[in-house]
């Protein structure tokens, strides 16, 4: 579903990814896990070309990731993305959010995006939130939003750039259960993320990236009890002691 | 007081017309404005600098000379416009560069996240300003937008250099009738004072209205 070949960015003199490769099958969930600075956040974001990779070759779905223009968006569109920080359109209602694309991108018609939209809200549990702005919604709230409206334009694939690190810690648990419920309908997922437990629990796999490079993968079973890389044993004593 | 009331009909006429310059200019102004702080956030690099190249050319001259070279300038091209559309025309263009670079500003006020956010969705990025990132900005930027009609208001009078007759030009008729500067310039001056004021009630309320929540 995602094919990424030698994967290379650079921000000035620093080099984000270096000569990064992923393949990620349909219906598989990737949790990439590493220390700050490692470009996982970057990977993710290149895998839809929010950052567009000094070299290297990102496909979906067998099609390369154009440059720019409409093309790209096109193919964007059947990639969900959910950010850190929510994203929400803050001047737009909660329902507003989620039919935007759809009718927008989809040309769907404001009846069928808006019936879409209140099934997804119920699904992630803020049904009643609809018609309120995102600033009157807890932290836990937005972010169940934000995948919610990702999710109404049908994507392929979800992308989740540390969706859980905004939030205040009684808040984890509701979206971690929505990205579970996700995972269990069959969805494509790369996450990018700090919970551990969801990494042990919800991964397919796990790639532990340190220094902008994949330094090694593997089952979530094999990865946390005999982790290869010193790098790798290393970081796990450290996020695991507590 | 007989010296403005002898020439209620002079003076209303200018506020008229002045009214009339006032609103046309705003109009258009919010236009080019919109379109030229686009073109100068656009990914294209020769759409941004023609932004950038219209706004210091249109600021970095005074309006009132724009408003003479078009004056005597376009009939020598062939272009024949009254006085009254050609003043409009030069005022829109001159706030047009103002309004843009107070546009931009909101532009870059609002958190790069929304448009990632739109674009991953997979709007284009002409839906994701248009759509996301311009509404929020033209939110913010309401105030300093207020602050520029006034502007506007005020520089219409220089209008009444090439021979367009707003309020300023039809108190000048009536001081050369009358010979009373003081209480004939006063009572222009209110007029423009009265007008600001609405501006400004205007601009308070849209402010109120529009506030973002974040």
């Amino acid at each position: 579903m995602i094919e990424v070949r030698g994967l290379h960015k650079r921000f000035g003199a620093h080099t984000a990814l270096r000569a990064v490769d992923l393949d990620v099958a349909r219906g598989e969930v990737v949790v990439v896990i590493g220390p700050s600075g490692s470009g996982k956040s970057t990977l993710c974001r290149c895998l839809n070309r929010l950052e567009s990779p000094d070299a290297g070759t990102v496909r979906i779905d067998g099609a390369e990731l154009p440059a720019e223009g409409r093309a790209l968006a096109r193919l964007r569109a059947d990639v969900g993305m959910v950010f850190q920080s929510f994203n929400l359109f803050h001047h737009k209602t909660i329902l507003q959010n989620l039919t935007l694309a759809p009718m927008r991108v989809r040309g769907l018609s404001r009846e069928e995006a808006e019936r879409d939209a209140r099934a997804l809200l119920d699904r992630v549990g803020i049904g009643a939130q609809a018609d309120k702005l995102p600033a009157q919604l807890s932290g836990g709230q937005q972010q169940r939003a934000a995948i919610a409206r990702a999710l109404a334009m049908r994507p392929k694939a979800m992308l989740f750039d540390e969706p859980t690190s905004a939030l205040d810690p009684e808040m984890v648990g509701e979206v971690l259960d929505v990205m579970t419920g996700l995972a269990e309908d069959g969805m494509t997922m790369v996450v990018v993320t700090h919970e551990m437990g969801f990494a042990r629990q919800v991964a397919d796999r796990v790639v532990f990236m340190a220094d902008g490079e994949i330094v090694e993968s593997g089952t979530p079973s094999e990865f946390f009890a005999s982790p290869t890389s010193d790098r790798a044993r290393d970081f796990l004593g450290k996020v695991l002691s507590h | 007081m007989n010296v403005i009331t002898d020439h209620l009909s002079e003076f209303g006429h200018g506020l008229l017309l002045t009214v009339e310059l006032t609103l046309l200019s705003l109009a258009g102004a919010l236009v080019a404005g919109t379109a030229v702080a686009a073109m100068r956030v656009s990914p294209v690099r020769v759409l941004r600098a023609a932004g950038m190249a219209y706004v210091e050319v249109l600021q970095n001259i005074p309006l009132l000379v724009w408003l003479v070279i078009a004056v005597f300038g376009l009939p020598e091209i062939g272009v024949i416009a009254g006085l009254f559309t050609t003043s409009v025309v030069v005022i829109v263009l001159y706030q047009g560069a103002y309004t843009a670079e107070a546009i931009r500003s909101g532009i870059n006020a609002v958190p790069s996240g929304q448009g990632e956010a739109a674009r991953a969705l997979g709007l284009t990025f002409t839906q994701s300003l248009r759509l996301v990132v311009l509404p929020q900005a033209l939110r913010t930027v309401v105030q300093p937008l207020g602050n520029i009609a006034i502007m506007t208001l005020m520089n219409t009078a220089l209008a009444a250099a090439v021979g367009v007759v707003e309020l300023t030009a039809a108190a000048n008729r009536v001081n050369l009738a009358e010979a009373q500067p003081i209480w004939i310039f006063v009572t222009a001056g209110l007029g423009y004072m009265a007008l600001s004021g609405l501006l400004g009630l205007a601009t308070g309320t849209l402010e109120r209205k529009w506030a973002i929540l974040r």
